[in-house]
């Protein structure tokens, strides 16, 4: 604990007026894809290259921005300074409270801009490739860029409304292009199921941004003290109770989670994730793996001051133990599902949700450091894995059953090479990415002081990877091949974007190993130093988790390395254990749980709506109705006895207009204006009694 | 007063237009045209006279029978400006869409232009008397216009249509018999400042008794019917179903509008203690509005219909800020929720009618395409043949979302940060409503526009060029609005800060 104090008095913040350059243009990097966008959606379908090219060179130039203002934040870190710029305006001003929008600069923001704009730019390029024979290319190309903007939007936002819209057009995006081959239905039920599942997310977190402004005045998240993630209003916040024993603070933190846990697939709300597969793979790779559904964890990141308001030592807030349970029981439950699945790109959806879960335990176990950095390796690999799953699936002729693909290794070689270092550093394997990151998640549970399960959940998760993915690469890569069609190599524009990231899948860990731990220093603004004594430290850990994931690439192995058995053929698992095999292949029933419940509800609910508004009010009105006729008829007798003929003839004349509609229909009109000019009558003999006096 | 009677001219021009209109013959429509567009020019010559401090402006005053609290008495401010706009702009779509009237076209266009000038009447009015005679006078051309241009069922439908929002009107009547009565005053501006001080209520309660609390229940009555609020709603389904589609859109965009507009200038200043009062229950409503509305719009089979119901629930929304302010300000947190919340249901009125009119347009295009069908069930696909009908009527159908970005979002987002502090259980369920239109809109989306084109409409027409000029400016004012939301807040907040600060509750 000393030492952190002694490097936070080292660290100094950045002085609030002086904005530098890079983070007033720091807007372009979600604008210019936003712009390419909009020209891109004007143009005609036979201009490929011209949107291909809009899109592709808007990125690049962001990319460009973005590195330009990460290499100012490095520069800030390297002098010890803690960069965090931001620049805000009124979006309107409504009673007198300021609604604001903006932007924030910060090692937070950084990291994560360069990594959308890398990642994103080099599946653009693919996508040249994948789609190129699409009739819809410039569609496609529209949609992705727009989705660029969206996503740099949510990671530049300095005001959690102008995060909240970009989110949503986010989800906007994904929307279209899950639905993407909008004439297939099962595309069109599947881009309708992950907008709604994530909106279900978002309604809470729309209520928790309303809560948050109410509460705290502002929606800026750092504005020279007056943020709300800063100490002044998280003070606040804490002081207030709320509903269920929980502080505004820890609800307003839930509010927001919940639009995590829709965006990023966490249970309960994972149902849409792998059903978004009916995308293109493209998609698949920027959108449903890389970098939207992470939005979620970067949200979490992002507000994580709120999240750990009010955090003592050795303990945790009622929000993180939320965020840590989620994530640990999302990843063990993924894992268990992606084992039993036969669609090569629904496997990798499972095990997106699965390292998701991952990501939000390590947020919730060891702080934002330790979330984002798998998140930052993950959106490596697995973009590579989706990629190498989109090359396989091109060079097979569109099949995407693993089963009945099998010895592409020879055929594919490049495809084969690269996918087996994402699997690697999926599985958590030394060196690769994903093992640094991984590790610091296990190291973070281990330490855990709430409770020790998280971290035993997340070790057998470790071990459901390693299993299913080599049951995943048996069944592609190796044994002989069990179609008749024949696979070929996929050309450059979708092999070299693979090797750049097979590049980093291999080696991007190393910026973040306990012994040069410069990714959480970078990010928690502290120096890193060269440190060979950390190895020993988490050196048992490594050791024991190295042989957990061997034990799961050893097992899957036994049970289908160098099998081949033919497509029909029961799969191994299902030999040794049917039930539990029926469980998992059935995604644990869940679709089916929602269908009798949240869906059958709406339907009876609609169908009570509008039973009610047929029957019920439509009832009470006819019964009003009745009873105007009846009164109707009084007032006709008590007219014909009583009332002397002037009266009558006037209300006659005024009827008379009524009658006319009358014949129309029914006497309803009729009665009513009779009534009318009761009314008017008696109003003008008021009118005149009391103007007398 | 300055010398030009701006609003006056206002309210005339459409007179004038639909007198020419009705001896114009075939060329009915390029009339309407033409006084649609000038009425939209000086709505938008009134918007820009609004001053910075909120206060009525233009204002015209003429006795007329001073005996009789009756004086010719105009004015705008912020929120009625706004309504003016939105009126002009609903009525001049309204009119570009009703390039099928065959029937009696001269006719038609006299009825439509009538209408608005009863609707730009209305929302200039400030003293009750002339108020009251446009919001009776509104009804008829509405009534002719869905009865004799209507559907199938359209006479049973026009005749429950009057009948109800007349019948609503009694309440209102009596109501204001009672309070002339007891004060001898008609005039808005002058019963909000002696409700202010609690005058108004001490006035009726010497000259009639303990009936102030009826009065409220009389005058929300009339306003209940007309926008409309659950259960007083049945007229609604039926008439927006069988009126023609471009009557639809003066119904649903402007007309609903005159309810909302009511609570706002009427209920709220005058009976606003009485309000606050009652709050609860009409909170219950105005949420069983936003839910049930919703609800109900998915149950049906017929695109009219959704968008019918749908309607009820995004006027719902208003209903819920309008309730949920009604408290007595205690300290500036309370003042900012209502500011927000008033703010909130201005726009979502403005948003609601550009919106649902430019869908009940795209309705209209459907129907003509596909010889009068308009079941969600009898499309599908279309999205390859019509691929520009889809992209812009996609456009639409997320601004009635309330997609961030477009402008259905801005006043649903300050309805619900004003609401959601003032009454955190309204908020969290109605939050319930923006989650079920959205599967309404989706499956609408669904299945009007995916999956396989059905062999009759394999050549469904795309909208040609003079539709899609037509429809660009609409589109863009809902981009422009969900981007720059301080083009309009801008010169609302002022008017909101205004209100609010005479009204007591």
């Amino acid at each position: 604990m000393l030492m952190q104090e002694e490097v936070a008095a080292a660290f100094h913040p950045g002085n609030a007026c002086i904005v530098s350059f890079a983070a007033r243009v720091l807007w372009l990097i979600p604008a210019l894809p936003m712009m390419a966008a909009g020209v891109i959606a004007l143009l005609k379908q036979p201009q490929r290259r011209l949107s291909a090219g809009l899109a592709i060179g808007s990125l690049s130039i962001s990319l460009v921005l973005a590195v330009m203002a990460f290499a100012h934040v490095v520069a800030g870190w390297a002098n010890h300074v803690a960069v965090r710029e931001t620049v805000d305006f009124t979006w309107m001003q409504v009673g007198a409270a300021h609604v604001d929008l903006g932007w924030v600069l910060d090692p937070l923001s950084a990291i994560m801009m360069v990594m959308v704009c890398f990642v994103g730019l080099l599946i653009f390029i693919y996508s040249v490739g994948y789609m190129a024979h699409d009739e819809n290319f410039t569609r496609f190309f529209c949609f992705l860029a727009l989705f660029a903007g969206a996503m740099l939007g949510v990671v530049i936002s300095n005001s959690i409304l102008l995060l909240f819209m970009n989110w949503e057009i986010v989800g906007l995006t994904s929307y279209l292009l899950i639905g993407f081959w909008y004439h297939k239905p099962s595309a069109a039920a599947a881009a309708k199921k992950a907008f709604l599942t994530t909106r279900i997310g978002d309604v809470f977190f729309l209520l928790g941004v309303v809560w948050l402004f109410a509460q705290t005045g502002t929606l800026l998240f750092y504005n020279g003290g007056g943020g709300s993630m800063e100490p002044l209003a998280l003070g606040g916040m804490l002081a207030t109770h709320s509903a269920l024993g929980l502080t505004a603070a820890g609800a307003i933190a839930l509010l927001i989670f919940a639009g995590a846990v829709g965006k990023s697939g966490q249970l309960p709300l994972h149902v849409w994730l792998p059903d978004a597969m009916e995308g293109p793979t493209p998609v698949s790779a920027l959108i449903h793996a890389a970098t939207m559904v992470a939005a979620g964890v970067y949200l979490v990141a992002r507000v994580y001051p709120l999240m750990a308001a009010g955090i003592q030592p050795g303990g945790s807030t009622t929000a993180l133990m939320v965020v840590t349970w989620v994530g640990a029981l999302t990843a063990v439950f993924a894992a268990l599902i992606a084992i039993a699945q036969d669609d090569i790109k629904r496997i990798l959806a499972y095990s997106t949700v699965s390292q998701l879960g991952y990501m939000m335990a390590g947020l919730g176990l060891g702080g934002v450091a330790v979330g984002m950095f798998h998140l930052i390796t993950h959106a490596f690999f697995k973009a590579l894995l989706f990629m190498g799953a989109g090359s396989v699936i091109h060079g097979s002729h569109d099949e995407q059953d693993v089963r009945k693909m099998g010895g592409l290794k020879d055929k594919m070689p490049w495809t084969f090479y690269t996918y087996m270092a994402g699997m690697l550093a999926l599985c958590g394997f030394i060196p690769f990415a994903g093992f640094w990151s991984k590790d610091g998640i296990l190291d973070a549970g281990k330490g855990w002081e709430v409770s020790r399960w998280p971290f035993y959940l997340l070790v057998f998760g470790a071990l459901l990877t390693a299993f299913y993915m080599t049951r995943q690469i048996s069944y592609v890569f190796f044994g002989h091949t069990r179609s008749e069609k024949h696979a070929h190599e996929s050309p450059a524009v979708m092999t070299v974007p693979l090797a750049i990231l097979g590049f980093f899948a291999t080696v991007l860990g190393l910026i973040g190993t306990p012994v040069w731990p410069w990714f959480q220093s970078f990010l928690g603004s502290s120096p890193a130093h060269f440190e060979f004594s950390a190895l020993g430290e988490s050196g048992m850990l490594m050791v024991s988790s190295t042989l957990v994931v061997l034990v799961g690439l050893g097992l899957g192995w036994w049970f289908y390395g160098n099998k081949s058995p033919k497509a029909e053929e029961p799969d191994a698992l299902e030999r040794v254990m049917p039930p539990v095999w029926v469980v998992l292949r059935n995604k644990m029933y869940v679709d089916e749980l929602y269908g009798v419940t949240v869906i059958a509800f709406y339907w009876w609910w609609a169908q009570v709506a509008d039973w009610l508004d047929r029957r019920v009010w439509g009832g009470a009105v006819a019964g009003v109705a009745w009873a105007f006729r009846g009164m109707a008829q009084l007032n006709r007798l008590f007219d014909v006895h009583w009332v002397d003929g002037g009266f009558d003839k006037g209300c006659e004349e005024l009827a008379g207009g009524g009658g006319l509609l009358a014949r129309v229909q029914s006497g309803r009109v009729q009665t009513y204006l009779r009534l009318l000019a009761l009314a008017v009558v008696v109003l003008a003999a008021i009118l005149i009694w009391s103007s007398r006096g | 007063m300055n010398g030009i009677p701006i609003l006056t001219l206002l309210t005339a021009l459409p007179v004038v237009g639909a007198v020419i209109a009705l001896f114009a013959g075939k060329h009915a429509r390029t009339v309407a045209l033409l006084t649609t567009l000038a009425g939209l020019a000086l709505a938008l010559l009134v918007w820009t006279k609004l001053p910075a401090d909120g206060a009525m402006v233009l204002v015209e005053r003429a006795a007329w029978a001073p005996s009789l609290g009756i004086e010719y008495h105009l004015g705008v401010d912020g929120l009625s400006a706004l309504m003016l706009v939105l009126s002009a702009i609903v009525t001049l779509m309204s009119v570009d869409a009703a390039h099928r009237v065959h029937v009696r076209p001269n006719v038609y266009f006299c009825m439509v232009l009538l209408l608005e000038a009863a609707l730009f009447g209305s929302f200039t009015a400030l003293n009750f008397f002339h108020w009251f005679l446009y919001w009776e006078l509104s009804l008829i051309p509405a009534f002719f216009l869905i009865r004799l241009w209507g559907g199938a069922k359209r006479a049973p439908a026009a005749t429950r249509f009057f009948v109800y929002t007349m019948a609503g009107s009694v309440g209102l009547l009596l109501a204001f018999l009672a309070v002339f009565l007891s004060t001898g005053s008609m005039d808005f501006e002058h019963l909000t400042a002696m409700a202010a001080t609690g005058a108004l209520g001490q006035a009726v309660t010497a000259h009639l008794g303990p009936v102030m609390p009826w009065l409220a229940v009389g005058v929300l009555a009339g306003f209940a019917v007309k926008v409309p609020m659950m259960p007083f709603h049945t007229w609604l389904p039926d008439a927006y179903a069988e009126a023609p589609s471009p009557v639809t859109m003066l119904l649903t965009g402007a007309m609903s509008k005159m309810g909302v507009y009511g609570l706002l200038r009427i209920a709220l200043p005058l009976f606003g203690h009485q309000i606050a009062q009652m709050r609860t229950p009409l909170l219950v409503l105005a949420v069983i509005t936003v839910v049930m509305g919703a609800f109900a719009s998915a149950a049906q089979k017929d695109l009219k219909r959704v968008f019918a119901y749908s309607s009820v629930n995004h006027l719902g929304y208003c209903l819920l800020g309008i309730f949920a302010l009604a408290v007595p300000a205690a300290g500036a947190a309370v003042q900012t929720s209502q500011a927000a919340a008033l703010n909130g249901v201005i726009l979502q009125m403005f948003n609601h009618g550009v919106t649902a009119a430019a869908l009940f347009w795209f309705i209209a295009m459907l129907q003509e395409r596909s010889g009068g069908e308009r079941g969600l069930e009898h499309f599908g696909g279309l999205r390859k043949p019509a691929p520009v009908l889809a992209g812009l009527m996609g456009i639409a159908l997320f601004a009635s979302l309330g997609l961030p970005g477009l402008n259905g979002f801005v006043g649903e987002f300050l309805i619900f940060r004003g609401v959601f502090p003032l009454s955190w259980v309204a908020a969290s369920v109605s939050i319930l409503g923006l989650l079920v239109t959205a599967a309404v809109i989706l499956t609408v989306i669904q299945k009007v526009f995916t999956g396989p084109v059905p062999e009759k409409w394999a050549s469904f027409p795309d909208m040609h060029g003079g539709e899609r000029l037509a429809m660009a400016p609409v589109i863009g004012l809902m981009l422009l609005i969900g981007l720059l939301p301080q083009l309009i807040v801008g010169s609302v907040n002022p008017t909101v800060m205004n209100l609010l600060a005479h009204w007591r509750f």
